[in-house]
């Protein structure tokens, strides 16, 4: 271990930040740029849902919605009534918080296919608000939103977008990173292997459970703000329950429980309806296909199966260079 | 009660029967394999899609509609031997993905096969209205409330008189007692899935004629067969039939005396309130969780 990196997770660090640095060597076009500003979003909004989901073990298929509420509530606030971008920014993340407190408790009681029931109706239920109350969000046809402007001064090129996300995207890696290795981390795994014990050796699983979906929230709706601001147009699309899966599909293919995986899931599965562009009829049975076949045969997720293969490879090979090897670890 | 009580009513009376079909379905497979099946509502798609297909190319309803529950028993079958099998005794997170990614890639392969318009079946027998109390009735209505209610008493007889449905019960009270009883276990589930999908498509086809069907009809339908299923208490078959009712009647009322534009948000809001104070629904059995 001591011969790769330090930890795990400052190697993991250094390499996404040499990957943001290096990447733009191969984004030849403004259309790259957006691509890659989308995947910096949607990765995002998969290190916030994984806390949840691969920490926690909470599901929630509902996250659409604080997107949602993050995109919309800038849009409006910043468009509609010429708020400064980033105090909309902030006062739609601020929203998107309360809602998820208010709503925490309640609905974090709930286990299983009640809890994923539960959260898809409270995103369900975000997305006929918006495409219903056209006034403010001019409904189904949706809204154009203002740029992102500090003082004077309006952020529009996308190569300038990219350093942006890129760096918010590292900084929400850093923060989730920090987050489960601190107790606060080890209580909401301690509650994902067993409620009833966690609860035994004193971690209050309620208040951990609602911290937990509050600040994966709180990343949807940042997310959801940035990129309203970005396309410079928002449609409830972004907020329908698909959109809800497609979140929970990239951190469940990245790998649960895996801050990288999430981000690697976010990538695959935000290029892959670009890549398919040419088979857009087969866009959905492949989406489809891809949650089913991830689910039977890598339920683990892509990123920690690989981990795992690495580690048996490189310990089978440490035991064939060990003079005695150790019993049951032959190639 | 005025005509206009008496015409909501019965609007709702007949919406809630299709509630009920899909929410019996989602009964049926969560007391088999304790899985909730997000896939349902495909179900109801592919009964009515596929009728409305068998119907255009010139085959009779009375043909027509038997091949289109074949055909989605048929899918039902697939999904439990193809996603749900092999993932047994995985998490619950799980196996919400996986019928999750059934029901995206159902819906691709309804749009690759029919397309993405709105398609209307014609009524059984003609659309006549029946004047009834001041209030009118479609024919079309008095199928699906006929149909749904005879579905009910079959239910009921095959679960309660026979052997079949008997080793279904035993096997969703204790799988391994059943098996030990000789129940072939595997065939229970296989029977589950079949049975459920049949009835989600007989569902979309009684309500194809009144309402549209299209590529993407299964997901409010499913979305509100479940709520129904919660409301009367998940995995209790009369739950569902009384849950079905209860919510069409709610859902027809508020749109007409209240305001129509949340009329979807009605179920949804019910679903919630029920989960959060009165988690085992209206008639499901009070139960506590083994730690």
């Amino acid at each position: 271990m001591a011969a790769r990196f330090a930890t795990p997770r400052a190697g993991g660090m250094a390499a996404l930040a040499a990957l943001i640095a290096l990447l733009p060597l191969g984004l030849r076009n403004d259309y790259f740029y957006d691509v890659a500003i989308l995947v910096g979003l949607n990765a995002i909004v998969c290190v916030g849902l994984n806390l949840l989901v691969g920490y926690a073990g909470q599901i929630s298929l509902g996250h659409a919605g604080f997107f949602g509420i993050g995109a919309y509530g800038s849009a409006i606030l910043a468009t509609r009534y010429g708020w400064p971008p980033l105090a909309a920014m902030l006062a739609a993340t601020l929203a998107a918080a309360a809602i998820a407190f208010a709503v925490g408790r309640p609905i974090l009681r709930l286990r299983g296919h009640y809890l994923a029931m539960a959260t898809l109706a409270l995103g369900v239920i975000v997305y006929m608000v918006i495409s219903t109350e056209d006034r403010f969000t001019g409904g189904p046809d949706g809204m154009t939103v203002a740029p992102l402007a500090i003082g004077g001064w309006a952020l529009r090129d996308p190569r300038l977008w990219y350093w942006v996300v890129g760096a918010l995207l590292l900084a929400a890696v850093w923060f989730a990173l920090n987050l489960i290795d601190s107790p606060t981390g080890r209580a909401l795994r301690a509650l994902h292997g067993s409620e009833v014990a966690a609860e035994v050796v004193g971690v209050d699983a309620t208040r951990h459970k609602v911290m937990v979906f509050v600040v994966s929230a709180v990343y949807a709706s940042i997310a959801g703000s940035l990129n309203a601001h970005f396309s410079g147009f928002i449609t409830p699309a972004k907020v329908t329950f698909l959109h809800s899966i497609e979140l929970v599909t990239m951190v469940v293919f990245g790998g649960m429980a895996s801050t990288f995986g999430a981000v690697v899931g976010a990538a695959a599965l935000t290029t892959l309806p670009q890549v398919l562009t040419p088979l857009k009829d087969y866009e959905m049975m492949v989406l489809g296909a891809v949650m089913m076949g991830t689910m039977i045969f890598m339920p683990r997720g892509v990123v920690p199966s690989l981990q795992a293969l690495l580690t048996r490879r490189r310990d089978a090979a440490a035991a064939a260079a060990a003079p005695a090897p150790r019993p049951g670890d032959g190639q | 009660m005025s005509a206009q009580f008496v015409q909501f009513l019965l609007t709702g009376l007949t919406v809630g029967a299709i509630y009920a079909l899909v929410a019996l379905g989602f009964s049926i497979i969560y007391n088999a394999s304790q899985v909730i099946n997000f896939a349902q509502g495909e179900f109801v798609m592919i009964g009515g899609m596929a009728t409305v297909w068998f119907a255009a190319a010139g085959v009779p309803y009375a043909a027509a509609i038997p091949l289109a529950v074949a055909a989605a028993a048929a899918v039902g079958l697939a999904l439990e031997k193809f996603a749900v099998e092999p993932a047994r005794g995985a998490s619950v997170v799980t196996l919400i993905i996986i019928t999750i990614g059934a029901s995206i890639f159902l819906r691709g392969l309804a749009t690759l096969i029919w397309d993405k318009q709105l398609h209307v079946l014609k009524p059984f027998s003609g659309d006549t209205p029946i004047v009834l109390g001041g209030a009118t009735l479609l024919p079309q209505s008095l199928w699906v409330l006929g149909v749904s209610l005879a579905i009910v008493l079959a239910l009921a007889w095959f679960f309660g008189r026979t052997l079949l449905g008997k080793a279904m019960l035993a096997t969703s009270n204790n799988r391994l007692a059943a098996q030990l009883a000789g129940i072939r276990v595997r065939h229970v589930l296989a029977l589950a899935f079949a049975l459920s999908a049949a009835l989600g498509a007989i569902a979309g086809i009684l309500i194809a004629p009144i309402a549209f069907t299209s590529y993407d009809v299964g997901v409010m339908l499913g979305l509100k067969g479940f709520a129904a299923a919660i409301l009367g208490g998940m995995g209790s078959g009369a739950g569902a039939v009384v849950g079905g009712i209860v919510l069409g009647i709610a859902e027809t009322m508020s749109a007409g005396y209240i305001s129509s534009a949340y009329k979807d948000a009605i179920a949804l809001l019910a679903m919630l309130a029920v989960l959060f104070f009165l988690p085992s629904g209206l008639l499901g059995r009070r139960g506590t969780e083994r730690v």
